[in-house]
């Protein structure tokens, strides 16, 4: 009966860590940590390995972020959100920052009042289809039993897409990723959609992928990026410029490898100086150290190598950059200037 | 005649025949089958059937069991090992500390949590069995707080202090206690939040001072966060389902609505949505500016769960106790608070053990739906982390087999003491 | 004896508020219900307070609003262009439908294990109390997601196909798979109402004949056959009817086209998946409360039963049942709760209930967070109160009549 107690101290405990107030910084620079919102798993964006450390290309926004902020890309308080418990865990300032693979949209943006600072990831619904099915095209699909995850926009958008293609499917929701896996591996459903790199992702993990095919077509546009509450608009700023630091970064070749040599010696490139805090005040402005842009890419790197390093073609997942590549690569990948 | 029959009989038997062994089919281990296995058509049919039924289970179970890989480092190893048959137990042994203790928590801090564990056999063995000697009830009151210690970590003044407010609290109650309950009950809590509250200042100012690595509780995780739920729930509903019983049973109209409103409300609706208010809704209830974790509010929901439950399972209770017993208290010249206390609750209380273990049984599972509002307990670890990984994806009889085997020794465990108790209570004939 | 006086009349003292028994009650009650009123006052500022803060507001105008996404397994008409409500009575229809079922199943798994555990055959009693403790002592989630990996390990459609079809289906109508079961659907051709009319007749001419049969023996003493006449009633004139209108009742045979089976009825996996598993899970409950009723008879009422020359079967019947009913019912009511109750679980294996459709998917879409939830609770609190209500009617009804 005396356990009353734990509510007790946790109750100071929980007063005392929380004050979420206006000041997201100040918040996150009083508690020494960054709370994160990812998923629960989702191999290549964001999921524990075997020694419950948080790995993937979402995971990797967090850590630079923390990095910019604190300094240190390991003071990072990760809390997997679902689908369904993701917006609010944002709205209620339990996290200080989204990185869900969670898609832009109008709605979200003006009706649930958040704030995309960006976009970090484009996207695209896609098909997986067993290759023995011989389906070649997305409109072959009438009748067909889909897969697909709750929570997202991927069932809105599967509805829209067979609305008006006339042709009928038959939708099972599922929960999470490693359960929509079971279903279609065991050919519970034949299609399974969901992001294409989500996809690309899940099928990675199987046990022969090459039996397994993307359809061609994407049915929509997936703008995937951080995301924070509106209002605290200095905040937005820090994680926005966090994201377009990694991209510039990769445009002007700074590395997680050379840029500690860059800060230190200079370059001739006056916008790394800039970017770096060797030259001006962008770190001031942003209510930052100067050298946080440093810390950032330092902890994990410059757009391109946390690309190659979670979901790059290198890895299982393997995907190519397509339109995640820079802007003079023929991508949409376009960081306004530091100037 | 007796000559003549002496002629005639040659013989006349002078000691027993002994009792010669009951046919083939009357005896030993025959008697017991034909009794318990074959004792008609239609039971020789359900045998039958029942043994085809156990040896289709056992055909596929055991081999599956005993062929299985302890040693491997991923799925497709795994697979290349027991070919075909068998399981990949490996998954348990590659995640066996983030199955028992979620992903987050430190792993040097492990023993912990198991120390906490070991301690609270100990700390619930006075309440559970009448015959060990009363004294270990005092470790049973310390627990709370040594295991509060242990798991959350941080300066072992926190507990104290919280310790300390329930030790003035105490006093200054039985202080008081002869001159009015209720005042008695008033003065208790303001002693107990002053004493918390300058005690904050010194566990602030020296927070170091024994001093154990700080886990936050959203790292709590695995089949700890089970536990932790299960316990500090059950335990906190208790007094609050007393007191709600206590309410409905009230005279005043009130109070008992109040009550009545809360149970029914609670009891009528599933765990899930109360869940999801937790996960979903609470923070907008709070004032602008608070932020509690996850677990709190989830531990504030399903308290107030088990507490309507346990309410009405007390109010049962109460209801059994004979009317004279209420009247002696009555005729004493007791008031209500004194009645309650000596009279009623003691003997409300143990009759209404067995109801109450159930509840805890109950609600010790239902810890599980929080993997769906995204917490890595048992099942969360299972559904998340371990299935989405490259390592593990697509095994699933081993991981659900374990999870249902751990719940079960403990939930069966419960249940077989709630039973032997409920003999050892019974003492009316029948 | 006469000195006894009436106590002085005191005045009405402020006081006596506190220490008077006669009006302390009123204090206590007073104040309860100023922290009450305190408490929701606070509550209610915060969330107008919180929301105004996050520029939300309380509104239920997304009800109106297109869903935009489908659902599988639906009751009434529902495409995604149909509204949240249209969703939301689809997901209540559909928690109803799998209680129902639920119900149903879970009582009749429950009495046959009850009683087998009762039955003097150690191994089937064995077995019933292994059922009984494995599933009340594990999680009905843990359950249910095992369930479902077992449904899903079932063939899929795929295995039907071509020439090399690793499986038949049932009878040659009926296809089982790991995305549902499907069955042969009855057509109604024209006059097919004759012949159900005729169905329908029969049934009452069934249950006329056993009454009549009943009052006659009760009467008269004289024993008519109730078996054989019934049999032959259910039967007979409606076959007879059947073929006399030219058969006009077929039945559509699912059959493999395209990805899926199509035709018949279709029995979702996610529907069996949690039918299955609830049913299954309560059953052990019932179970234990059909054994617990049944030993709560006192074995003297068998013993009478059996000297008044009562076979076994007419001693469960006529004197056991009857009594153990009582003491079975009331924890049967709040079983049935429970799988009211549990059905939002279907969550975890994605069927459409009412926890899905509007306190999952439409609250994900529309981000009504209060709002979804708040309707939720107040749809299970209805059922639930239903369900007590008329369980409590039926209960009394067949209680003790203490006379």
């Amino acid at each position: 009966m005396k356990k009353t107690v734990f509510l007790g101290a946790l109750t100071i405990a929980g007063l005392a860590a929380g004050a979420a107030a206006a000041a997201t910084l100040d918040d996150v620079k009083a508690r020494g940590k960054l709370n994160c919102g990812v998923t629960t798993g989702l191999v290549g964006f964001a999921a524990p390995n075997a020694n419950g450390e948080w790995e993937g290309f979402d995971v990797a926004v967090c850590r630079a972020v923390a990095a910019a902020t604190l300094g240190d890309p390991t003071a990072v308080e990760f809390v997997p959100t679902t689908g369904k418990t993701r917006f609010t865990a944002l709205a209620s300032g339990e996290i200080d920052m989204l990185a869900r693979n969670t898609t832009w949209t109008f709605s979200r943006d003006n009706d649930l009042k958040f704030e995309f600072v960006g976009v970090n990831y484009y996207d695209g619904q896609g098909f997986m289809v067993p290759k023995e099915l011989g389906v070649s095209s997305a409109k072959e699909l009438d009748g067909a039993t889909v897969c697909i995850q709750t929570g997202t926009t991927t069932e809105l958008n599967l509805a829209d897409f067979f609305r008006s293609n006339n042709i009928s499917y038959e939708p099972v929701p599922i929960e999470t990723n490693a359960e929509a896996q079971q279903q279609y591996l065991a050919g519970a459903c034949d299609v399974y959609t969901t992001d294409a790199s989500g996809l690309a992702a899940t099928r990675a993990t199987f046990e022969d992928p090459s039996a397994h095919a993307l359809l061609p077509e994407i049915i929509s546009k997936e703008p995937l990026g951080p995301l924070v509450r509106h209002g605290d608009n200095e905040w937005g700023d820090i994680v926005r410029w966090t994201l377009n630091a990694m991209i510039t970064a990769e445009e002007l070749g700074v590395t997680s490898a050379n840029v500690a040599d860059m800060a230190a010696n200079g370059t001739d490139n006056p916008e790394i100086n800039r970017l770096l805090g060797t030259e001006g005040t962008l770190g001031e402005m942003i209510g930052l150290e100067a050298d946080w842009a440093k810390n950032a890419i330092m902890a994990v790197g410059n757009y391109g190598e946390v690309f190659e390093g979670n979901i790059g073609e290198s890895t299982p997942i393997g995907l190519a950059r397509g339109l995640n590549a820079q802007w003079t690569e023929g991508g949409l990948m376009y960081s306004p200037p530091f100037r | 005649m007796s000559d003549t029959h002496s002629e005639s009989i040659a013989f006349v038997r002078d000691t027993e025949i002994p009792p010669a062994p009951p046919p083939m089919a009357e005896a030993g281990a025959v008697k017991w089958l034909r009794e318990n296995l074959f004792a008609g058509v239609f039971n020789s049919i359900l045998t039958v059937l029942a043994f085809i039924a156990l040896f289709y289970l056992m055909s596929g179970f055991l081999p599956w069991l005993f062929g299985g890989a302890w040693n491997t480092a991923n799925i497709r190893e795994c697979r290349e090992v027991i070919q075909g048959s068998g399981g990949c137990f490996s998954v348990l042994t590659d995640r066996w500390n983030q199955l028992l203790f979620g992903i987050a928590y430190p792993s040097e801090a492990y023993w912990r949590p198991t120390l906490a564990f070991v301690m609270l056999f100990v700390a619930i063995a006075p309440v559970l069995f009448n015959n060990l000697p009363r004294q270990m009830l005092i470790f049973t009151g310390l627990y709370p707080f040594i295991a509060f210690w242990l798991i959350w970590g941080g300066t072992i003044l926190i507990p104290l202090v919280a310790l300390a407010g329930f030790v003035v609290g105490y006093f200054i109650f039985s202080a008081l206690t002869k001159q009015s309950f209720a005042m008695a009950l008033g003065g208790a809590v303001v002693g107990a939040l002053v004493t918390w509250w300058l005690g904050g200042f010194v566990s602030q100012a020296m927070a170091d001072v024994l001093a154990l690595e700080q886990v936050p509780s959203r790292n709590m995780g695995g089949f700890m966060l089970n536990m932790i739920l299960g316990v500090v729930c059950v335990s906190l509903s208790l007094p609050i389902g007393i007191v709600l019983a206590l309410g409905r049973q009230s005279s005043m109209p009130i109070i008992k609505w109040i009550c009545v409103v809360f149970i029914e409300f609670v009891r009528g609706v599933p765990l899930i949505t109360l869940l999801f208010v937790a996960n979903v809704v609470l923070a907008y209830f709070l004032p602008p500016g608070t932020n509690f974790d996850l677990i709190l509010r989830v531990i504030i929901m399903i308290t107030l769960f088990a507490s309507a439950y346990i309410a009405e399972v007390i109010r049962g209770g109460l209801a059994a106790l004979p009317r004279g017993q209420y009247e002696a208290a009555d005729s004493l010249g007791l008031d209500y608070a004194q009645a309650m206390q000596l009279i009623i609750l003691p003997q409300a209380l143990k009759i209404s053990i067995p109801g109450i273990v159930n509840v805890a049984v109950g609600l010790f599972k239902d810890t599980t739906l929080v993997s769906i509002i995204s917490m890595f307990d048992l099942v969360g670890m299972i559904r998340g982390p371990i299935l989405s990984s490259t390592d593990w994806n697509g095994v699933y009889w081993e991981l659900w087999g374990f999870a249902a085997l751990l719940f079960f020794v403990v939930c069966y465990a419960i249940s077989q003491y709630s039973q032997w108790l409920e003999r050892k209570l019974q003492t009316g004939h029948r | 004896m006469t000195t006894m006086t009436d106590p002085p009349r005191q005045s009405f003292r402020l006081s006596m508020l506190l220490n008077d028994t006669r009006y302390r009650s009123y204090t206590f009650q007073f104040i309860a219900l100023v922290v009450l009123a305190g408490i929701v006052a606070v509550l209610a500022n915060n969330l107008v307070v919180n929301l105004a803060a996050a520029g939300l507001n309380i509104s239920y105008e997304f009800l109106a609003n297109p869903a935009g996404y489908d659902i599988n397994q639906t009751l009434i008409p529902y495409t995604s262009q149909s509204s949240n409500l249209q969703a939301a009575w689809v997901g209540i229809l559909n928690t109803l439908l799998v209680a129902f079922l639920g119900c149903l199943f879970a009582t009749i798994l429950g009495v046959i294990a009850g009683v087998l555990r009762l039955s003097k055959n150690w191994l089937v009693a064995k077995l019933m109390s292994l059922y009984v403790e494995a599933f009340r002592n594990v999680p009905v989630l843990i359950w249910i997601l095992i369930i479902n990996t077992i449904v899903v390990t079932m063939p899929s459609p795929r295995a039907y196909r071509g020439d090399a079809a690793t499986h038949e289906m049932l009878f040659g109508v009926i296809a089982y798979t790991n995305r549902g079961v499907y069955i042969p659907a009855p057509t109604f051709g024209p006059g097919s109402m004759i012949v159900v009319a005729t169905f329908i007749a029969s049934i009452i001419g069934i249950f006329a004949y056993r009454r009549y049969a009943k009052n006659l023996l009760f009467n008269t003493g004289k024993l008519l056959p109730t078996l054989w006449p019934s049999i032959a009633l259910f039967f007979v004139p409606t076959l007879l009817m059947y073929f006399i209108m030219g058969m006009p009742i077929g039945a559509d045979i699912p059959a493999l086209t395209g990805f899926n089976f199509q035709g018949g009825i279709q029995i979702q996996r996610p529907l069996i998946a949690l039918w299955l598993a609830l049913s299954i899970y309560t059953g052990a409950f019932i179970a234990e409360n059909v054994r617990a009723g049944i030993l709560a008879i006192n074995k003297g009422q068998t013993e009478a039963a059996a000297s008044l020359g009562l076979r076994p079967g007419r001693i469960m019947n006529l004197v056991v049942l009857p009594q153990a009913l009582r003491v079975i019912i009331p924890p049967l009511i709040s079983n049935y709760l429970n799988i009211t109750k549990n059905s939002s679980l279907a969550i975890a294996v994605g069927y459409a209930d009412i926890t899905a459709t509007l306190g999952g998917i439409t609250l994900n879409q529309t981000g009504r967070a209060i709002e979804c939830v708040l309707l939720l609770m107040l749809f299970y609190l209805i059922i639930s109160l239903l369900i007590s209500f008329f369980m409590n009617i039926y209960n009394r009804s067949v209680s003790l009549k203490e006379r």
